[in-house]
């Protein structure tokens, strides 16, 4: 049996859609180009036909819709059945899944159905130029070593991807692809179990790992309190506070916004790091930063390794000088 | 009402010494504990038989020293401890470690299996519903809370953005998040009662399991290598005496980066 192409999993959240599958259809894409392959989406849902276009214009070929009411909200097993009967019919010889709380439920139950190997949370997937192997590579221990992963006799290849770790392709309006309904073969007994209640925390904070500037915070900010500090800092910028574990722990900052192994992978434009020692574990989640700055007052924290332009010095004098030096500087060239 | 919990014993440390042969991880002499979601899972089982009355029995695959993590678990309060060990267990990935798992599970009667989300020094979350799908059972993981009314759990299974409530009727598999409880210590009794238990020790001889799906031979994948990651090289470091200086420095950087 034959099997090729690139076959993504398209998670979406009451009909909008994770910004994760988009990431991966990029990297999909990389890989199937090489391959001279297609990238496969698998859109699961109700009513999902008008997110097509997107899938598209972020590196899709083809994209096999599963439309039905059962698929609304996601469940692990109606989700597991249409995602495996996919699979076994489009065979691809790599599938990817982001590594949420439903793709990490999802991902594991599909690959035992289908009775292939699994590699979680891949920091990078490349191919074996010897043998086309897929090259799955990993953390483990808290990112204190890396793990490269193959699965040589087993297809598909599966792995799945933490959010923000892979770049989005950039949006090409003019893509268009093939469209198939899949025919689910979905009844009520596919509900294992019933959701009685929805519930949304409510969030009005910008997601972290969308932003493009990240302001984050660590225990050397010293208190609460100095975390406005860091807001009007963000905010001059236009960017985002987020935090080290410590601070979460201390219950400063929510849990949302921690960065690093147990908390969010973030790749912004631009992280200051703000009183953070940098534990490998949070070094694990952010060291892909385009830019990174640091300022703590120990000439020996970690953070310095891996930080672009490091400033040793008081976080709580820096910050508001900086916030006052940019103010100016970006209303002069607004000017101009 | 039956449950099995199963248990990981994980280094407690992040030393990690790697095999340089085999390129997997030896555990032998590194101080271990049992996996902290696991632990909640198993707080959360004796709550349960505690409130409504059950049987706890815990299950967990490795080495003899294994029998550490197992004998605490009878401490806190576990009713029967099951130990999986054979070489032919050994070097097995998630996909051989469930099969493993769900083999000697399949020899217990049981109505509800617990797990860890994750454990620390693999961090797949993957062992758990394989589990449930070799078993063909129900599963609800990222376990926050529960509760159980008559045969059904009622359960808050958590997501990034927000949660559901659940209601699963057994039997089913559900997996724990530390987040859920705080694990009771240890009484002494329990530390007495534990060495009276004994601990039951199976190996494949036990087990009706197919050869070909157990250890590293029945594991799709393999460790092609591992390494320690390499640090990216360090910038420029200043040591200011001004926070004028500092602020200059960085606003000149985000000049040249084109960010301002």
């Amino acid at each position: 049996m034959e099997f090729s192409n690139v076959l993504v999993f398209i998670e979406q959240r009451e009909g909008v859609l994770q910004r994760v599958s988009l990431e991966l259809l990029g990297k999909a894409r990389e890989l199937a180009d090489l391959r001279k392959q297609e990238v496969i989406a698998v859109l699961p849902g109700y009513e999902v036909s008008e997110m097509i276009d997107e899938l598209y214009h972020y590196g899709a070929d083809k994209v096999v819709v599963c439309d039905d009411e059962i698929l609304k909200i996601y469940m692990t097993e109606p989700y597991t059945k249409v995602v495996a009967e996919v699979i076994n019919e489009e065979k691809p010889e790599i599938v990817m899944v982001g590594a949420t709380a439903i793709g990490r439920d999802l991902a594991p139950r599909v690959a035992a159905r289908i009775q292939t190997g699994l590699t979680a949370d891949c920091t990078s997937l490349e191919i074996d130029e010897e043998n086309q192997n897929l090259l799955m590579t990993r953390p483990a221990f808290g990112g204190n070593i890396m793990a490269t992963i193959i699965c040589p006799d087993h297809y598909p290849q599966m792995s799945t991807v933490r959010p923000g770790v892979m770049k989005l392709m950039e949006k090409d309006e003019k893509r268009q692809g093939e469209c198939r309904a899949f025919k689910t073969d979905l009844t009520h007994d596919a509900e294992t179990f019933k959701i009685l209640e929805v519930v949304k925390s409510i969030k009005e904070k910008k997601n972290i790992e969308d932003a493009k500037i990240l302001v984050s915070a660590g225990r050397g900010i010293g208190s609460q309190e100095n975390l406005a500090l860091l807001e009007e800092l963000a905010d001059t910028l236009g960017g985002v506070v987020s935090g080290s574990r410590a601070i979460v722990d201390q219950g400063w900052i929510e849990r949302e916004s921690q960065v690093g192994q147990t908390g969010k992978t973030v790749r912004p434009d631009l992280y200051i790091a703000c009183g953070i020692s940098g534990a490998i574990q949070h070094l694990a989640g952010m060291e892909e930063s385009e830019l990174i700055i640091a300022i703590n007052k120990d000439p020996h924290a970690p953070i310095f390794e891996v930080a672009d332009v490091g400033i040793v010095g008081d976080v709580k004098k820096v910050i508001p000088e900086l916030t006052k030096q940019l103010s100016i500087e970006i209303e002069s060239t607004k000017v101009v | 009402m039956n449950i099995v919990v199963c248990i990981k014993q994980v280094p407690d440390t992040t030393e990690v010494r790697l095999d340089p042969k085999t390129g997997t991880l030896i555990r032998e002499g590194v101080p271990s504990i049992i996996n902290p979601d696991d632990k909640c899972g198993l707080e959360a089982a004796i709550s349960l038989r505690d409130l409504y009355g059950a049987h706890v029995t815990v299950l967990t695959m490795g080495p003899k020293q294994a029998k550490k993590a197992l004998r605490e678990a009878l401490a806190m309060g576990a009713d029967e401890a099951i130990l999986l060990t054979d070489r032919a267990f050994a070097g097995a990935d998630t996909w051989a470690t469930s099969s493993t798992l769900a083999s000697a599970i399949r020899n217990l009667d049981y109505d509800l299996i617990v797990t860890g989300r994750q454990a620390i020094d693999g961090d797949t979350a993957q062992v758990g519903p394989q589990i449930a799908e070799h078993l063909k059972l129900a599963q609800v993981s990222y376990v926050e809370a529960l509760d159980k009314e008559d045969n059904t759990l009622i359960l808050k299974r958590m997501f990034e953005d927000g949660y559901h409530k659940i209601a699963v009727k057994m039997p089913c598999l559900i997996t724990t998040l530390s987040d859920m409880n705080t694990p009771r210590y240890m009484s002494v009794k329990g530390i007495y009662d534990a060495y009276e238990k004994e601990i039951k020790e199976w190996t494949l001889e036990e087990l009706d399991v197919n050869r070909a799906h157990i250890g590293l031979k029945g594991s799709p994948t393999k460790v092609k290598k591992s390494f320690t990651k390499g640090a990216k090289t360090a910038g420029k470091k200043f040591e200011i005496n001004t926070a004028n200086e500092g602020a200059v420095i960085i606003i000149d950087k985000l000049k040249e980066k084109f960010i301002i």
